[in-house]
């Protein structure tokens, strides 16, 4: 595979080059070699008080796996993350470690942080499921607890409720487990192959796994709350759209609805795979953050024009500086300062009319506010459009359930360690937050699988 | 994996399944759908619960494409990878009414479930089913026993009468009161049958069949324009205000793949020709 070593900047990982990656879903970063996650590991001053590990959700101790690489026990690195976290190959690869644990790096002030997402990933890419001694299970409680959504918080507390030896079922409505690690994350960041092994990883501890189970309809709830204890991690799958004129013509599409098509049901495959999508040969994709990156770099390995459309300056993108990179180095048109105001075309899209947006004063989210200027109306020509401006908390399962307390953007309420205003219901990730992170959503999981175990334990559930 | 306990065809094209789904058939409602993965290479698509009893649930389906054809193809003892639902709403179950439970072509499947429900509910119940000619024509049978009255059509007048399903329903509307009325079947069909009850203002529902992918609300697929709304007729639906939905739209949006489907139809026939496996068509 060609690379570029120009593009990795040392501590880096090598990345596949971008007019050669463009053309498939291979993965775009290569990882570290042995002998470049030795050096890396190496400049780790093992803090007395390391502050990375306060800045990791789920809590990887992380200068003892740091260590065990540099002394080239990869091994017993990997062990090491495993006790903390059942996903470390997937962490590695998508957590925004710069404002988690490298965020926190005592290094980044001074010379830049340890590159911990690289060396997670390096450990957990070691060896595959085999040779690894199996998590450790405490004996069986006899509880029965239910959890709902087998994205990262559902699979992370499934987890670490069987490892303290609760009977846990795992319920999802699709017909594949993963979240949106499977249907919503691109294979070229995250090989569906990584997502599979480690969701084994989970699955081993006994939970057992019921897809095509669509709670609140194929469970009913009184059936749900029959458990000892339920956590529901539904996500944020429902997808927004921007409310403006001709948006329900052809070829208008949520990013979900890309996304899904894309990477569930492998529609870049079509017609090996029953499952179509629009190629388009001009897509348009509105919105400026990771599910737009997403969104857009899948569109130009399907082979077409993309131009992503974002009201704000390039400045205030809300998607990782990382991905804006491998966005624009994949041949991703950035027209910023522009908003879509109506689309084009009937029966099928023809184009996009946006208009130029300037900033004024500094809003809510100190940024400066857009607005439009007059008379700055353009079309962009296209045949596809692709809507990444949010998702919010999934209505579906949370509207049947009695007495559930949600907030303003449809979310359940839940206290710190992930109670509901109902007893015995749990939930976390961004069914409880709105659309997060992985490794928050996980955090979230561990949490509550933590609260969860000592309310039993304790009888405040029965 | 859901295991297919029978498997026949009822008419020109029309198929039925039984299947074992018993997270689906308990909890089955009138009105409600499923959706089947057939295979790992396979799309999802949704499919009435035409009957629920105990762990089976039947579904009954038009070849029209890929995965139609293809599930057309299971026999009894084979399976179907991927079973979910049910999904969507069920149908709003007046009491003491008068009611009209209307069937076009393939959507009569969807009628005797709603029937025997709305009558289960001490409600009258006149049905009316219309199918293209005598050979389109199913569940008859099921239909009767399910309604106070049936009346039966055909296009070309091959068996009961002839003429739409939209003429009887205004000679019905006209001689008794009526107060809910649904109309099941092509879109086409649903536009025009339920345009005859708009003048009296009888409350009438359709059930709408967009392209849909998850079948959960995650995706907007099957996005549908319902008094100037735009609503998700998987967690919203499928069944909406007749007089308020945007047909058009709907047709319109039924045709967003015509090209891929054509196809995957063409694969799909082509590996069924006969020829060695992995020989190469012209
Ligand atoms: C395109 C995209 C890219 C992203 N990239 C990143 C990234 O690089 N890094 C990062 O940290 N975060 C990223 N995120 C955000 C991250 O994926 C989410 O914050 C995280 O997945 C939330 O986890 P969760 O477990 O709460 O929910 P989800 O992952 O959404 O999982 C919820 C699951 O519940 C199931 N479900 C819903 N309702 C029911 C029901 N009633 N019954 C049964 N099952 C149900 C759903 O099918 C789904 O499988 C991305 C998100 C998207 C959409
Ligand atoms: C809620 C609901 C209930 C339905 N119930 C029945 C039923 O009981 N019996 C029946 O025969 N048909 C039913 N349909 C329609 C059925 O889903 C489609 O006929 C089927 O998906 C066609 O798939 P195909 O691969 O054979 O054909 P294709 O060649 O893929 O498509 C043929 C036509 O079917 C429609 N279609 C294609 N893919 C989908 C999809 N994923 N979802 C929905 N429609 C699609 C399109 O309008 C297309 O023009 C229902 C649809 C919905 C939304
Ligand atoms: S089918 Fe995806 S939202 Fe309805």
């Amino acid at each position: 595979m060609p690379l570029i070593a120009g593009v990795s900047r040392g501590r880096d990982m090598a990345e596949r080059a971008s007019t050669v990656r463009v053309h498939d879903f291979g993965e775009v970063d290569l990882g570290l070699s042995p002998d470049q996650a030795q050096a890396e590991a190496d400049r780790c001053l093992q803090c007395k008080k390391p502050a990375c590990v306060t800045g990791c959700p789920v809590g990887v101790d992380i200068p003892a796996f740091v260590l065990a690489i540099a002394e080239g026990r990869f091994g017993e690195a990997r062990t090491g993350i495993l006790e903390a976290n059942l996903l470390p190959a997937v962490c590695g690869r998508v957590c925004p470690q710069e404002t988690q644990c490298e965020g926190a790096c005592v290094l980044s002030g001074k010379d830049r942080a340890i590159n911990i997402g690289a060396l997670e990933r390096f450990a957990a890419d070691l060896g595959g499921l085999e040779g690894e001694a199996p998590v450790a299970r405490a004996p069986a409680t006899g509880r029965r607890v239910a959890v709902v959504g087998s994205g990262p918080a559902g699979l992370t507390a499934a987890a670490e409720l069987a490892r303290r030896g609760h009977a846990v079922t795992l319920y999802e409505s699709l017909h594949e487990p993963g979240g949106v690690l499977l249907y919503g994350i691109p294979e070229f960041r995250l090989p569906k192959a990584v997502v599979r092994e480690e969701i084994e990883r989970v699955l081993a501890l006994g939970v057992e796994l019921r897809t095509n189970m669509l709670v609140g309809q194929s469970l009913p709830v009184e059936e749900l709350l029959a458990y000892d204890a339920v956590f529901i991690a539904t996500g944020a799958g429902l997808p927004s759209f921007m409310g403006i004129p001709g948006e329900e013509v052809n070829g208008v599409y949520s990013a979900n609805e890309f996304l899904t098509r894309v990477n569930l049901m492998h529609a870049d495959r079509f017609p090996d795979s029953g499952t179509p999508v629009k190629r388009g040969s001009r897509v348009v994709v509105t919105g400026g953050g990771n599910v737009a990156m997403d969104a857009a770099r899948v569109a130009r390995r399907l082979g077409a024009r993309v131009s992503l459309v974002y009201r704000r300056r390039e400045e205030d993108l809300p998607a990782r500086r990382e991905e804006v990179r491998h966005a624009r180095e994949e041949g991703v048109e950035f027209m910023t300062c522009a908003a879509p105001v109506r689309i084009l075309g009937e029966p099928c899209v023809t184009g996009v009319e946006c208009v130029q947006m300037e900033m004024c004063a500094l809003d809510e989210s100190g940024r400066p506010a857009p607005r439009e200027c007059e008379g700055s109306s353009f079309v962009i020509d296209a045949d596809t459009v692709i809507q990444a401006i949010g998702t919010s908390p999934n209505p579906l399962l949370v509207r049947l359930l009695p007495g559930a307390e949600t907030g303003r953007k449809g979310n359940l309420v839940v206290d710190e360690d992930g109670r509901t205003s109902i007893p015995r219901v749990y939930a976390g990730g961004d069914i409880a937050t709105g659309a997060a992170t992985v490794i928050l959503a996980m955090g979230a999981g561990k949490r509550a699988a933590a609260a969860i175990d000592a309310d039993l334990r304790s009888g405040i559930a029965p | 994996m859901y295991s297919v306990v029978k498997a026949e065809q009822l008419a020109d094209r029309v198929h039925e399944l039984v299947v074992e789904a018993p997270h689906v058939a308990r909890h089955a409602k009138a009105g409600q759908f499923l959706i089947v993965r057939v295979d790992p290479d396979g799309e999802r698509i949704p499919l009435t619960i035409s009957r629920a009893e105990g762990d089976l649930v039947r579904v009954i389906f038009m070849t029209i494409g890929a995965t139609t054809y293809r599930l057309a193809e299971l026999r009894a003892g084979d399976s179907i990878l991927d079973v979910a639902g049910p999904l969507g709403r069920p149908s709003g179950i007046p009491q003491n009414a008068t009611c009209v439970v209307v069937g076009g072509g393939v959507g009569i499947a969807s009628c005797p479930i709603i029937a025997r429900t709305l009558r289960g509910a001490g409600n009258r119940v006149i049905g009316i089913i219309g199918a293209r000619n005598a050979d389109l024509m199913i569940l008859e049978d099921e239909m009767r026993q399910a309604c106070d009255e049936l009346h039966v059509t055909t296009d070309d007048g091959s068996m009961g009468r002839h003429g739409y399903a939209a003429d009887v329903l205004k000679e019905v509307i006209e001689a008794e009161p009526v107060d809910q009325v649904w109309v099941i079947g092509p879109a086409i069909m649903m536009k025009v049958t339920s345009a005859v009850t708009r003048p009296k203002g009888i409350r009438t529902w359709v059930s709408l069949n967009p392209i849909m992918v998850d079948g959960t609300g995650m995706c907007g697929s099957c996005r549908v324009v319902v008094n100037g709304e735009t609503k998700f007729a998987c967690v919203d639906g499928p069944e909406f205000d007749a007089h308020q939905v945007d047909f058009d739209r709907l047709m319109q949006r039924q045709r967003i793949y015509p090209e891929e489907e054509r196809e995957a139809l063409e694969r799909h026939h082509a590996s069924h020709c006969g020829c060695e496996p992995g020989a190469r068509h012209g």
